[in-house]
């Protein structure tokens, strides 16, 4: 059977950082695709690809046999290829009729008049239906109704534009279990109508029940596909991950004994927070370098929001050496008597002032140690940044120049720098080395085994295995809001990281709840 | 919920400000010493006509999260336009009418099209073109001056027979002609859904160039619009930066009162038309209660802040501070 849409040889750069390589895709009418790899795999960047959002380097793309090139998301939208990402595409705004008909809606006399408001509400109406989400109202603004229902209105707005090709991409994240089911429903009798459906997941029973293909991808190349109910899961597991671990890690110091006696520097318990964090316990002891892993996405990130005091509304017990604390904002929990610090994920929003000096940036958070009646001392201030550039030996030609024109890795630099100038007890980090070069990666290994050994307590998000297994202690699985699982030792494999990701072994999440664990608990049965 | 409460809350500002003026406009009508008659209401609404079209004006590239600082000088311009080109006989009038019309057009467009193909922010690009386009009027009308076609400016600033001033009846003509059928036009909603979120706009295959254009050069033609009613009322022309930088900051103070969000996406220019009716009848509220009219900007300062408030209250239910910044 001829291919609805074929990508050939597709390949995609970032910079130095390569997305795709030379990858291939094929999906036909009729069948329901479903697209797995790990993060980074260029899961994104493919589909990304197909709906016209990113322009290929090199490579073909056959509709239905017939080479296109899409240049907007428009071109692809017209090619009848609807796109349904991850991120949502919603005008918060607007109704969820005039979202539901954005592209096309409706007129009044022929192509040129008004829009029609009747008719309009009446398209909304019957694709919301189709979707099985009867109890949206079409006239409701999109920022009154839940994350779940919202997911429904983009799948309608996707089926308003009669696409051949349908590309759900976690589609069903944010869903309720009955929205799953009807979402399940629709999309089999689409697929019985004809369309061509691609799916990715990170659920591997959606993918069981669902998908009739499989296709895998590793590193931003096509691994293999192959027929659903072909492989097991632990087959698949196993083609998804197996690529070098290419990184030189620090020695981790087997000193578990010791430090299970130290009393923890954070220490949580049944932190909950709306329906994205459920009852996480953990501890973090000086001395250790404690990881979060798990696909991205699963609460983590709302996990160090909530720790820093930035959520309002947070359930749980919270304690720092001990002592029960309430933070309210960033602001406190900066303060020596708390000792927090957070290296957030999105260092050009949320970690620099882009056009402010590298000094400035350094001294921000610790700005008031140098001040006296709110006059910033030059020179203690000085003395304190110097000491630090030499410390992570930061490569800025000139102090004095913004943060912007330092290269990925130095600014990263700085935004651990400007942290470590606080000489915190407990440091948060969010994917530190995302996007940045393997020198440096190297280097911020060696400084977080360096600040663990002198006494700091270290969580380490990331969304790197190899980084979870080569730096970290142990390691906090996150699915779904939860902690699902705990590794550490020889447990702290990328086989078990990616399948308790995917929440695959039923293994229950060792009690690193409740009971004093110790920091062996969770490795040894 | 119901139809009718869905639409009464997606037009929550307007309606507001609505209220708030037929309160104030009461209070006003009681304390005056002549009430409710013809003259005081034509000019009452005189005065507020004009601001509430340049409030207009600025509504669309507010609605695109966009800002148009020059449309208080678009509005001088057209005015001096005016004071040399709608004089003469009936015909040649209105000629001069509609190439001061299609000069307010020009100047939007090119607003629109720098923003767009140049981009650049809309603050700075239209208060330079804005200090331009009052650089032009002043060389139209170095000295106040210049003469209008009177028979048309009676007729506008005057009173139809019943007693209803003709100012309203223009105001309604410009709402149902220009406002109605944008707000009902693709591009209309294209410009709220890039307002709204602007990648999210792009990703559904909106045309955003072109509504974003379109909001600029429509916003120009309603400042030359209040130009040419100015002109109307004042007999003259006159290129002062004060007025066009007064028109400018109580356009957005209107938008604002009137409930159009500055980041966009959300509002409408009758919630503006409201907005400029309440900061007008503020000042003359002042004069029936014998205040000093020094009092006048404190006064107004407090409605807009009041009137800010009242859209910052779904803040308190953020549940993570990060979002305030976004």
């Amino acid at each position: 059977m001829q291919a609805a849409l074929e990508l050939t040889d597709i390949s995609k750069r970032y910079g130095g950082v390569r997305a795709l390589e030379r990858a291939r895709f094929a999906c036909a009418p009729g069948r329901i695709h479903a697209l797995l790899g790990e993060n980074g795999a260029g899961k994104s960047t493919l589909i990304k690809v197909m709906a016209g959002v990113v322009q290929p380097d090199e490579g073909r793309i056959l509709l239905a046999g017939q080479a296109r090139r899409f240049a907007h998301p428009q071109d692809a939208v017209r090619a009848g290829v609807a796109c349904i990402f991850q991120e949502l595409s919603l005008m918060p705004d607007l109704s969820v009729a005039d979202n539901i008909c954005i592209t096309n809606p409706p007129r009044h006399f022929g192509r040129w008049g008004p829009i029609n408001q009747q008719a309009q509400r009446r398209i909304a109406e019957a694709a919301l239906a189709r979707a099985g989400a009867e109890d949206i109202h079409p006239l409701a603004p999109v920022d009154s109704l839940s994350l779940s229902r919202r997911q429904m209105v983009e799948i309608a707005k996707a089926l308003v534009r009669e696409p051949k090709i349908l590309i759900l991409d976690e589609a069903t994240s944010a869903l309720t279990a009955a929205d799953v089911l009807r979402v399940f429903t629709l999309l089999k009798r689409l697929r019985d109508e004809g369309l061509a459906i691609v799916y990715i997941s990170h659920r591997m029973n959606e993918i069981a029940e669902l998908a009739d293909d499989c296709s895998v991808f590793r590193n931003g190349q096509h691994v293999a596909t192959f027929e659903a109910g072909t492989h097991t899961d632990a087959q698949i597991v196993e083609m998804m991950i197996g690529r070098d671990i290419a990184h030189a890690f620090p020695p981790k110091p087997d000193r578990s004994a010791e430090l299970a006696t130290r009393q923890p520097a954070l220490e949580t318990k049944g932190l909950s927070w709306q329906d994205r964090l459920h009852d996480i316990t953990l501890q973090a002891r000086p001395g250790e370098i404690v990881g979060l892993g798990g696909l991205d996405g699963q609460g983590q990130r709302e996990f160090f929001l909530a720790l820093f005091g930035v959520l309002r509304g947070v359930q749980g017990e919270v304690r720092l050496r001990g002592e029960l604390v309430h933070l309210d904002s960033p602001g406190q929990a900066k303060q020596p008597q708390h000792g927090l610090a957070l290296v957030p994920e999105d260092r050009k929003t949320d970690g620099l002032m882009l056009p402010m000096s590298v000094r400035d940036n350094l001294s921000f958070a610790a700005l008031s140690s140098f001040s006296r009646f709110g006059l910033v001392s030059g020179a203690d201030e000085s003395a304190a940044v110097d000491d630090m550039v030499r410390k992570l030996s930061i490569k800025a030609p000139e102090l004095g120049n913004a943060v912007g024109t330092l290269s990925g890795g130095n600014q990263q630099k700085v935004v651990i720098a400007k942290w470590l100038m606080n000489h915190p007890r407990v440091i948060l980090l969010s994917d530190p080395t995302r996007g940045i070069d393997v020198g440096t990666k190297q280097e911020i290994y060696l400084l977080l085994r360096r600040l663990a050994d002198e006494g700091a307590a270290v969580l380490l998000y990331s969304t790197d295995y190899a980084e979870l297994i080569g730096c970290c202690d142990r390691v906090a699985v996150f699915y779904d809001g939860r902690i699902v699982r705990w590794l550490a030792g020889d447990q702290l494999t990328e086989h078990a990281l990616v399948a308790s990701a995917l929440n695959l072994d039923a293994q229950p999440a060792q009690a690193s709840a409740g009971h004093a664990p110790g920091l062996n608990t969770p490795a040894v049965h | 919920m119901s139809d009718w409460q869905y639409h009464f809350r997606a037009h929550r500002g307007a309606w507001l400000a609505g209220l708030m003026f037929v309160v104030i406009f009461a209070l006003y009508i009681t304390k005056h010493q002549a009430g409710w008659t013809v003259p005081v209401l034509t000019t009452a609404t005189n005065k507020g006509v004009v601001l509430a079209i340049v409030a207009m004006a600025q509504t669309l590239p507010v609605l695109t999260a966009g800002i148009d600082l020059s449309v208080g000088m678009v509005f001088v311009l057209a005015n001096c336009l005016a004071s040399h080109l709608v004089v003469g006989s009936g015909p040649q009038a209105a000629l001069g009418a509609v190439v001061v019309l299609a000069v307010g057009a020009a100047c939007g467009w090119l607003n629109g099209a720098i923003i767009v193909y140049g981009r650049l922010q809309p603050i700075i690009t239209t208060l330079a073109t804005g200090t331009v386009y009052y650089g032009a009027a002043l060389g139209l009308r170095p000295v106040p001056g210049g003469d209008v076609h009177a028979g048309f400016a009676e007729f506008v600033t005057g009173a139809l027979p019943g007693g209803v001033p003709a100012m309203l009846l223009v105001l309604l003509l410009v709402v149902l002609l220009v406002w109605v059928p944008y707000r009902r036009s693709t591009l209309g909603r294209a410009a709220l859904a890039i307002g709204s979120a602007e990648g999210a706009a792009y990703m559904s295959g909106v045309p955003i160039a072109r509504a974003k254009i379109l909001a600029y050069t429509l916003s120009g033609v309603l400042a030359a619009v209040g130009g040419l009613l100015l002109t109307c009322v004042t007999f003259s022309g006159e290129a002062s930066a004060t007025i066009g930088g007064v028109y400018t900051l109580n356009s957005i103070a209107s938008v604002v009162i009137g409930g159009t969000s500055l980041m966009g996406g959300a509002g409408s220019a009758i919630g503006s038309v409201f907005g400029a009716l309440v900061l007008r009848t503020i000042g003359d509220l002042l004069f029936v209660f014998d205040l000093e009219p020094l009092w006048q900007p404190l006064f107004q300062g407090l409605i807009l802040l009041l009137a800010v408030s009242l859209g910052s209250l779904q803040l308190l239910k953020l549940r993570n501070r990060l979002d305030l910044f976004k």
